[in-house]
């Protein structure tokens, strides 16, 4: 199973922006360093940005190329590179959809929050299969942060 | 003519881990059909079942969408940059 590090504060302010967007679901950047050769993925920092969705925003969200390019200028800028995204799911587990996986990208994690009646029940972390036909979970590891920077330096 | 397309990271483990290709091609068609055949597990990722590119997969010529040019049939001239970028979406239920 991979893993995902991210720091509790970062896991807090992505439930932070899920509560604040209730019932629309709320998205963002992952921005780290990639896992290679059986290493966890490290998030460095989020990059919160708004629901791109004219409709259907409780249970759809949307983030246009021209956002992502302008994270991806941002992560490079700071010798980091986006390693998966985030969204939530009101009133829903954190388990991605069908729509999710049709829209999925291989080799990123996606970290879904579920939020019930505009409270945090939990977050889990999600990767593609490279056939496109699953979603595997990977383990969300919040205490190893500081060993996997040092490992990284 | 060839041109050089950026493929984005999560993309790159189907292309050898090369970041640039450089591709064959007059159209942006014909520059992404290049770069498929040479480098084919990137197909499924790029074109739906019906072979059209998905929705959420947009190529730019240097700062533009082709969606917004002539798509498939937009010209290339020597010095081009295209650079596949992609839209994230997803959603409960």
């Amino acid at each position: 199973m991979s893993r995902l590090v991210i720091s509790p504060r970062h896991l807090q302010t992505i439930g932070h922006h899920g509560v604040t967007t209730y019932p629309e679901e709320c998205c963002g950047v992952l921005i780290g360093r990639a896992g290679a050769d059986g290493e966890p993925t490290v998030v460095e920092r989020l990059l919160a940005v708004g629901n791109e969705r004219d409709d259907s925003r409780h249970n759809r969200y949307v983030i246009s190329p021209e956002t992502v390019l302008a994270a991806q200028r941002e992560a490079r800028a700071a010798g980091l590179e986006i390693v998966g995204y985030y969204h939530s799911h009101p009133d829903h587990p954190s388990r991605p959809s069908d729509f999710d996986r049709e829209h999925a990208w291989p080799g990123l994690s996606y970290l879904i929050v579920a939020v019930e009646r505009g409270r945090v029940v939990d977050a889990r972390s999600w990767r593609l299969s490279d056939d496109r036909e699953r979603f595997d979970e990977e383990a969300i590891d919040q205490a190893q942060l500081a060993t996997a920077r040092k490992e990284a330096v | 003519m060839s041109v050089i397309i950026h493929i984005p990271t999560p993309l790159r483990r189907f292309t050898g881990e090369q970041g640039e290709i450089e591709v064959q091609g007059q159209t942006v068609g014909d520059a992404l059909r290049d770069l498929t055949h040479r480098h084919p597990a990137l197909e499924r990722h790029l074109y739906n079942e019906q072979g059209a590119l998905r929705s959420f997969v947009n190529v730019f010529l240097n700062d533009e969408d082709v969606r917004h040019l002539g798509r498939d049939a937009t010209p290339l001239k020597v010095g081009d940059t295209l650079s596949i970028i992609p839209s994230i979406a997803g959603g409960a239920r």
